[in-house]
């Protein structure tokens, strides 16, 4: 069909089945950051593990549901680094600021 | 006139990275606008290392299990809204307009629960500038954020509005919804970091 746009064809089908499992996981590890605030874990432990999560969810909705596995790869060696190269910017330059300001109240 | 350098990606005779320009340009904002909410939660991890008296002003029961259910919520509407992609590439029209609409329920269940959190902690005097707990950092960085991302889910639901509409008479193509769903599985995915950093880290101690 025309209408289907670009390089649809070429993608192998992704049945339902698999995006329901994606959503089960997602909804799973979802549970356990629940978990994790309800136990109350010591507050930078529970962060990293936290943004741990995070991420790991971002890729499964990035991957499946975002379809990112079944474009060019290169699209994605594009894309990841240029957002992880700003946000560094962001974490270097502006962010430890904060822990250099807190000890100076701290004096 | 198929030069090998014109057919190239990059020489502008194909589509890079074998993609339509529309996807292209979402997949475009979508960076632009990861950077702009990660600004955001980068501010908000500042001003809070940087406050001796940041509040903690959620309960687990019910504040956090209420915000676990809009996060299930907005979770479902990804699922509703692949399950319509994947039927508008296999040209089934009406399928993928019923699961375009479930989306935006989702959607609009989401915004509900939310105002009502919202609602509710305005009502325990919770302000932009202000609060009763500590620092009145909390309640700017809490409507912000928050506030940017419902903003970005009822632009979703708009924006899906108009593509179930279009792709039910014909006008849109399949490619139109998966972009529009690129679109609200990017809100789903901010979420995502919003619920841990947002909520999670401000339950209350026991």
């Amino acid at each position: 069909m025309s209408d289907h746009g670009y390089e649809q064809s070429a993608h192998p089908p992704v049945t339902a089945k698999t995006f329901v499992w994606v959503w089960i996981f997602l909804v799973g590890l979802t549970g356990i950051e629940v978990f994790l605030g309800y136990i109350q874990l010591e507050a930078k432990l529970m962060l990293t593990i936290l943004l741990g999560l995070s991420v790991i969810k971002a890729g499964l909705i990035m991957s499946w549901f975002m379809h990112l596995k079944y474009e060019r790869r290169s699209l994605t060696f594009w894309l990841v680094p240029a957002v992880l190269f700003c946000v560094g910017m962001m974490m270097a330059y502006f962010f430890w600021d904060s822990i250099r300001l807190g000890q100076f109240r701290l004096r | 006139m198929k030069s090998e350098a014109i057919a190239s990606p990059w020489g502008g005779g194909a589509s890079p990275f074998a993609m339509g320009s529309k996807k292209l340009g979402m997949w475009l904002f979508i960076v632009s606008d990861s950077l702009t909410f990660s600004a955001l939660l980068i501010a908000y991890s500042y001003s809070r290392l940087n406050s001796p008296n940041w509040p903690r002003p959620f309960p687990f029961n019910p504040s956090i299990i209420f915000a676990t259910v809009m996060t299930v919520v907005l979770l479902a509407s990804s699922l509703t809204m692949v399950m319509g992609v994947s039927a508008a590439s296999r040209g089934n029209r009406g399928a993928a307009v019923k699961w375009v609409l479930a989306t935006m329920l989702g959607g609009l269940l989401f915004i509900g629960l939310h105002l009502r959190e919202w609602f509710h902690l305005i009502g325990e005097g919770l302000r932009p500038f202000s609060n009763h707990w500590g620092s009145p950092l909390f309640g700017a960085v809490f409507f912000g954020v928050t506030g940017l991302h419902m903003t970005h889910v009822a632009i979703g639901v708009i924006y899906l509005g108009i593509i179930s509409l279009g792709f039910g008479r014909g006008k849109f193509s399949a490619e139109d919804v998966e972009v529009s769903g690129l679109y609200w599985h990017f809100v789903d995915l901010v979420w995502m970091f919003v619920f841990p950093m947002v909520y999670i880290m401000s339950i209350s101690p026991r």
